[in-house]
């Protein structure tokens, strides 16, 4: 008995080395990413390895925060946070009705749309970033967040998928049930089926979260003045030109910018696994 | 019947955010685009027509594009196999019931989650550049290194690379859930048999998840196809040095948006789809030799 004991312990041991240290392998970039924030602006490149600063600075995060012409990060983030909650609201909200009439609805034509949606999710979107920029700027709205914003509140395909997905789940009785009772499909959406999805809805906001956040290209080909730059864009200035050697500014807001992502995964981790195991999409 | 109750008025009432984005904003832009790649378009004068022109420069005049291509298949030929390798063998290793899994699946999968962001990429800048993270260890460990792995031509597009499998989190996530669904009766039948470890993963494991990563290969396939960010945020907008990390969608980014060549950028986007389209057809196709559907025969 002791002998096998003594034989699990040690291939125990052999799997959290090996799981272990390859999982501090991979975020040890994140976590050097951050320590290095907190180092003087000349240590951050000697000794590199190291995660521990010979002394502790928040100057970096000050002269960081300071900007580019005179706009500091509390105006990229502020244009983050306002694209992210925006576009996130009109994504889900418009997915879910979507998804419901795809879902529950027999209606002339839905296997087509349906189609459509799944096309519309493999689409490389280098197709249409051309077009559609060149529609944009015929409406004059270059330089303003429309081109950003407006198109999450047409639905977007993956969200759609996803709750789709989960309405399936919902055993069809129910809607029969209430139909019974006199209540139209819009009812049943409002009063029966939304209270069903949570789980769909928040695993939905979440990732749009994310998406947004981290968007770059959108923001890149539309946000051409500094005051309307998200974070994203905004970082993108520390290798331009004249900040160039601003290492620690550099350091200090690239992790700032990490910080609501990384606080919703671990707030929500638990949808975020669900929603990619339940769609089998990224 | 009420009207509020037809069932076909009401399924165009939920469907119509999606109906009307898609008309707008997807198929109205293909068709404008494949217009365009027939035209010399630079936003300011009308578009012109100069038929084939486009696609004849593509194939006979451009040699950036020869490179661009050549940058891109290296990279997704790369990226993405090393990536669903890395995502099946991790989910395998966290398959099991132990303390403390559920620590490392989130260490393994938070890369993936904000890999996407510029602040990561700006992260493998540094990691990589010729002070960096990298050389740095190197360094401990008796290997002096000053090479700039961002700034040599040889290694560039590499490091692209090792981004990119550094991210395998999300594939891992999704093989994870289909190992789950494998059943153990499966694997105690075949231990029984006396199968080896290899075997069984050859028999059962890869089989049963083969639908699964059929799906994941299509997927990452077509979002390798399209990387931007790193590769603009890695070269600061040029796809160098010397074109070594232009990918495809950073090249027709630059002829778009710098030189206003809308029309020749469409006609790339047209080439593009059509590559990708065939690709994905081809898997497709193939699969049936190596995809195995469950209920086949059964019926």
């Amino acid at each position: 008995m002791q002998a096998t004991r003594i034989r699990i312990l040690r291939r125990n041991a052999l799997y959290h080395l090996l799981v272990g240290g390859l999982a501090l392998i991979m975020i040890y970039p994140i976590l050097w990413l951050a320590a290095s924030s907190f180092k003087p602006n000349d240590e951050i490149f000697t000794n590199a390895y190291s995660l521990i600063p010979s002394r502790f600075v928040v100057e970096n995060y000050m002269s960081g925060w300071k900007g580019f012409a005179g706009n500091t990060f509390a105006t990229f983030f502020g244009n983050s946070f306002f694209i992210v909650t925006v576009s996130t609201i009109g994504a889900v909200i418009s997915s879910a009705l979507v998804a419901y009439g795809l879902a529950r609805i027999q209606f002339f034509g839905r296997s087509f749309w349906f189609a459509c949606m799944m096309v519309t999710l493999m689409l490389p979107h280098d197709v249409t970033i051309i077009p559609q920029y060149i529609m944009f700027a015929k409406l004059g709205w270059l330089s303003s967040f429309k081109p950003v914003i407006v198109p999450s509140f047409f639905a977007m395909p993956f969200f759609i998928f996803l709750i789709m997905q989960f309405i399936r789940t919902v055993p069809p009785e129910l809607d029969e049930a209430a139909k019974m009772d006199g209540c139209s499909k819009y009812g049943i959406f409002f009063r029966i089926m939304v209270p069903l999805i949570v789980p769909a809805l928040v695993t939905a906001t979440i990732f749009s979260f994310y998406w947004k956040w981290d968007d770059f290209i959108n923001p890149l080909l539309y946000l051409n003045k500094p005051s309307l730059y998200p974070v994203s864009l905004a970082l993108k200035l520390f290798l331009d030109g004249e900040s160039l050697n601003n290492w620690g500014g550099m350091f200090a807001m690239s992790t700032l910018s990490l910080v609501p992502i990384t606080l919703v995964f671990f707030l929500f981790q638990k949808y975020i696994v669900e929603g990619i195991s339940t769609s089998g999409l990224k | 019947m009420k009207l509020r109750d037809n069932n076909h008025i009401v399924g165009y009432v939920f469907t119509s955010p999606f109906i009307i984005g898609f008309l707008v904003f997807t198929l109205y832009p293909i068709i404008s685009s494949l217009y365009y790649s027939f035209t010399d378009y630079n936003l300011l004068q009308a578009p012109r027509l100069v038929g084939l022109d486009n696609y004849k420069t593509m194939f006979l005049d451009d040699e950036r594009l020869i490179k661009s291509f050549a940058v891109t298949f290296t990279y997704v030929f790369g990226s993405v196999p090393l990536r669903l390798a890395f995502a099946l063998a991790v989910a395998m290793m966290l398959n099991r019931v132990i303390g403390g899994v559920g620590l490392y699946r989130s260490a393994y999968y938070l890369p993936s989650l904000i890999g996407g962001s510029v602040a990561v990429s700006i992260m493998w800048t540094q990691v990589f550049g010729d002070q960096g993270l990298v050389n740095s260890f190197l360094g401990l460990v008796g290997i002096p290194s000053s090479t700039s792995w961002i700034g040599s031509p040889g290694t560039a597009l590499w490091t692209l690379v090792a981004l990119s499998v550094w991210q395998f989190g999300s594939s891992m996530l999704i093989f994870l859930a289909g190992l789950k669904n494998i059943p153990t009766s499966l694997y105690e039948a075949a231990s029984v048999d006396g199968a080896s470890g290899i075997r069984k993963f050859f028999s059962i494991t890869l089989p049963l998840l083969s639908p699964i990563i059929l799906f994941n290969l299509i997927m990452q396939l077509i979002s390798a196809f399209m990387t931007f960010t790193p590769a603009y945020i890695i070269s600061r907008g040029t796809g160098g040095p010397l074109d070594n990390t232009l990918l495809y969608s950073l090249y027709l980014y630059r002829r778009a948006f710098e030189f206003y060549e809308m029309g020749y950028a469409s006609a790339m986007a047209w080439i593009m789809l059509i590559l990708i389209a065939v690709l994905t057809l081809i898997i497709f196709k193939t699969s049936s030799m190596w995809v195995h559907y469950e209920s086949k025969g059964d019926k």
